[in-house]
């Protein structure tokens, strides 16, 4: 195969562009995943977030020559599990989506952490979304809603 | 609690988080398949200058330079006055201005292409100062009693002067709009806006086709908090004209540079405040209040007014004069910011207050309290409370919460060590809904309920769903008078070829004004109700008998028919080594009425809560001596994180409002007006207090707390 192959949302791809284009913009322009969003494309804000090998990175500062062998997740791979569903219901009790422009960047800083941190402290989830900006909430809602998906989704993490 | 203030699941929750919901700059293709072509703008690199000449690189095929020379109808955009223009005239007015279009279906290319435009400009000195400027676009005057006689009696007369910075509403999806050419003619524009209404008026004119030449509908828009109120409509004419010319389908999307620099935000202001004080009392305000209103008049008429109005704050003062100028600079015309103008004269009363309280040696909470207006009393503009004013109550609340009467004073004695405490607290109202008459006079609402033959309802109406919930809210009022199973009622986004014109999603009004409108519909169709048949109801806006007619050229009446209150406490840590302020806890109560349902609520609350601390401390935005905004980037221009305030509480305190549906008021903007002074308040409280450092301006951060102490004489 030619180009550069990677894992995206779990189906083996080769990417036959150039290895410095950008990964938000591949992943939006190329592969149609517009749950990744541009919020300043200078890795500030966290709205294109996504998972790479597990790690949340922000798309906009990612090469896509580093993608190379790598796995990436977005909100289009990570909404069929059973961990997405836990999530999103959590955040539906709290009405913790407003404008949802950051919402699937948050979503997955949420399972960046508790795939690592299953049993996470409040302050150990606001300093895991600390990257992620979102405008409308205050945060309250959000970081709640994660510490109840923690709890409802015992195990699965 | 009511039923109806029950949360539920938000309509529009499962596609958002599942990442499918389709914002303007997510659309591949225009529905029916066409090519998007990719628009940006050349900005102007001057405040002020006479535009000689642009000179375009070769362009290839397929891209075209757009600018006011190709507007086939009116270059203005009318939004309060018509001083707007789509594209620039001969001159520019501030950096940023738009002077032209380039087109293209690659979006690297049109990037090039805009490199390599030259631009000759012959400067023209620019106005930057806002103390001194001289040309106001609006400058208003008002008052009642007897001021001078007021100054003239008094025991102590207290003069000073107090500062705000900008704001940027950073809504996390920049400003966007697409404008479609239709096979039928017509001009089809969409994007991430608040006011389908006032973007349809705009285009109409700006293409001279009428209204039934131009359709807006509102794409799923990731937050307004204002700044998609006017911005929008200038933007819409753009790619309208854009897509006139070339026949294609254009689209604008902001970077976030560009956003931050070059739109609309909250005015900068300088209030000189003079209070006569006798027994003990405040008998006399004087405020002259000016806003930086930017190079265009835009929404600056209309802001000003709701911040003269509130100049008095919640305070019962016998005698007021005010004076209030939006003031012309060259610089990003200001616009709508959540708080409208509020946020801007409660920071100076309210600081006032408490310096004044200082002076006298008395508990600012205490002396605050004594003028505390009350249910029946005057507002400034001589109209009246009309229902009861809870801040007592409320004030009881936020002092369970956080201990605040005992904190204050407290942490007012003398302070030693490194680190020091302060708490802060503001108590201040929102009118709700527009300001004076423009309900009645302007927008005159309509809004409609169509009953489909299979049983289910569609709301129809303008208002947009730019995260506050309204999509959820307004069936959520529907079902509940017609008893049906929300899923069976609807609220899509509004296109206005579909939707009559309910108004604007501005002013705290959507779901006090409109939601009342579409409750009362619903309670009609459900007396009509036949099953089977499709039926429509519709309803208008009407005036409560209550209300004292408003006149604007005399600033008498009453300016709201009834107000959201707040009060809130912030308590703080300052290092006094670093500077930093620690937020220790932030502590609200709100009453918006009754909640139609309380998690919206509970969100728009700490949202708003979170947004006011972040202008009071690290949101900073100025233009240098060239007029150019330098905080341009979320490097630069910082607003919180989750882990700024970990410990902010918000609570509801309910005083039903009988013209709101089910006691609803007015509700987004309010929560971020009274934080800043409170936050204020603790700063300086920490650093001992007004006679050792008298702070008066917002944003203050760790740099201002350490130049200040540097002040300090050893």
């Amino acid at each position: 195969m030619n180009g550069l192959c990677f894992w995206l949302n779990g189906k083996e791809l080769c990417y036959d562009g150039s290895a410095g284009d950008r990964l938000l913009d591949v992943l939006r322009d190329k592969y149609d995943l517009k749950s990744v969003k541009c919020g300043c494309k200078e890795g500030e804000c966290g709205a294109c977030a996504v998972l790479i090998d597990g790690v949340l990175m922000n798309a906009c500062c990612v090469a896509m020559g580093a993608v190379e062998g790598h796995e990436v997740l977005t909100v289009e791979g990570y909404r069929e599990t059973e961990r997405f569903k836990v999530l999103s219901k959590a955040f539906a009790d709290l009405s913790a989506v407003q404008c949802g422009f950051c919402i699937p960047g948050m979503v997955l800083a949420a399972e960046a952490l508790l795939r690592v941190k299953p049993h996470p402290t409040e302050e150990e989830v606001r300093r895991a979304l600390s990257g992620n900006i979102c405008r409308c909430t205050g945060y309250n809602a959000i970081v709640n809603a994660v510490l109840n998906a923690a709890k409802e989704g015992d195990g699965l993490w | 609690m009511k039923e109806i203030s029950r949360s539920i699941k938000k309509k529009d929750h499962d596609n958002k988080i599942e990442g499918r919901s389709v914002y303007v700059d997510d659309y591949p293709l225009t529905a029916s398949g066409k090519r998007i072509l990719c628009g940006k703008l050349i900005h102007a690199a001057y405040a002020k200058a006479r535009v000689l000449s642009v000179t375009l690189p070769p362009l290839p095929e397929g891209y075209t330079y757009v600018d006011r020379n190709d507007v086939p109808g009116d270059n203005n955009v009318n939004i309060v006055l018509d001083d707007t223009p789509v594209f620039c005239r001969e001159t520019v007015e501030y950096i940023g201005e738009p002077i032209g279009m380039l087109v293209g279906p690659e979006e690297a290319v049109v990037d090039e292409l805009l490199a390599g435009v030259k631009v000759e400009y012959d400067q023209i000195e620019p106005m930057l100062d806002l103390r001194n400027g001289t040309e106001a676009f609006f400058d208003y005057h008002f008052g009642h009693g007897d001021v001078d006689r007021a100054f003239a009696e008094a025991d102590k007369v207290y003069e000073e002067e107090f500062l705000t910075g900008y704001q940027d509403q950073t809504y996390l999806e920049p400003q966007g709009m697409m404008a479609e050419p239709e096979e039928d003619g017509r001009m089809f524009v969409h994007g991430s806006l608040q006011c389908p209404y006032y973007v349809h008026g705009a285009v109409a004119r700006a293409l001279g086709t009428g209204p039934e030449g131009v359709h807006i509908l509102q794409d799923v828009t990731g937050g307004g908090f204002g700044g998609k109120e006017d911005f929008p409509s200038i933007l819409g004419c753009q790619v309208a004209v854009a897509a006139h010319k070339t026949g294609q389908p254009v689209r604008c999307v902001y970077n976030r540079r560009e956003d931050l620099e070059f739109t609309p935000k909250r005015h900068p202001s300088l209030c000189r405040y003079k209070l006569a004080v006798k027994d003990g009392r405040v008998t006399a305000l004087e405020a002259d209040v000016r806003f930086d209103a930017g190079a265009y008049s835009t929404l600056s008429a209309v802001v000003l007014q709701r911040g003269i109005i509130a100049a008095p704050g919640i305070y019962h003062i016998p005698n007021v004069r005010v004076t209030g100028k939006a003031i012309k600079t060259n610089t990003v015309p200001c616009g709508a910011y959540r708080g409208f103008g509020a946020p801007q004269t409660f920071f100076a009363i309210e600081m006032m207050m408490n310096h004044v309280a200082q002076d006298l040696g008395v508990d600012s909470i205490t002396f605050k309290q004594q003028h505390f207006a009350k249910q029946g009393d005057m507002t400034s503009t001589q109209g009246r409370y009309h229902f009861p004013v809870p801040i007592p109550a409320m004030l009881d609340e936020v002092d369970a919460l956080c201990a605040l009467r005992r904190k204050h004073q407290a942490y007012s004695l003398p302070q030693t060590g490194r680190f020091r405490r302060g708490i802060g607290f503001s108590a201040i109202f929102h009118g709700a809904g527009f300001t004076g008459s423009g309900e009645r006079d302007i927008i005159k609402a309509t809004a409609k309920l169509r009953k489909y033959a299979d049983g289910t309802v569609e709301v129809l109406a303008s208002n947009g769903d730019i995260g506050q919930g309204v999509r959820t809210t307004f069936p959520k009022i529907v079902s509940h008078e017609l008893n049906l199973p929300l899923e069976k009622v609807r609220y899509e986004h509004p296109d206005t070829a579909r939707v009559p014109d309910s108004g604007p999603t501005v002013a705290s009004r959507s779901l006090m004004t409109v939601g009342e409108l579409l409750r009362r519909a619903a309670i009609r169709l459900r007396d009509i109700w036949q099953d089977g048949v499709e039926q429509e109801v519709e309803e208008h806006y009407k005036e409560p008998d209550f209300v004292i007619p408003f006149y604007l050229d005399r600033f008498e009446g009453d300016a709201y028919p009834t107000y959201a209150w707040s009060v809130s406490a912030v308590e703080v840590e300052v290092d006094t080594y670093t500077g930093r302020v620690q937020i220790l806890g932030a502590y609200g109560s709100f009453d918006v009425g009754t909640p139609v349902d309380e998690n919206i609520v509970l969100g728009q609350m700490e949202g708003g809560f979170l947004q006011g601390l972040g202008y009071a401390s690290i949101e900073k935005m100025q233009y240098d001596e060239k007029g150019r905004i330098r905080n341009n980037s979320f490097t630069d221009y910082l607003v919180p994180t989750a882990m700024d305030v970990p410990k902010l509480i918000a609570r509801l305190h309910v005083e039903e409002y009988p013209d709101g549906p089910y006691g609803a008021k007015g509700a987004g903007e309010l929560p971020l007006v009274g934080p800043p002074p409170a936050y204020l308040e603790a700063v300086e409280m920490a650093l001992g207090g007004m006679k050792r450092h008298r702070l008066n301006r917002i944003p203050y951060s760790a740099e201002d707390v350490i130049l200040e102490l540097n002040k300090e004489v050893p």
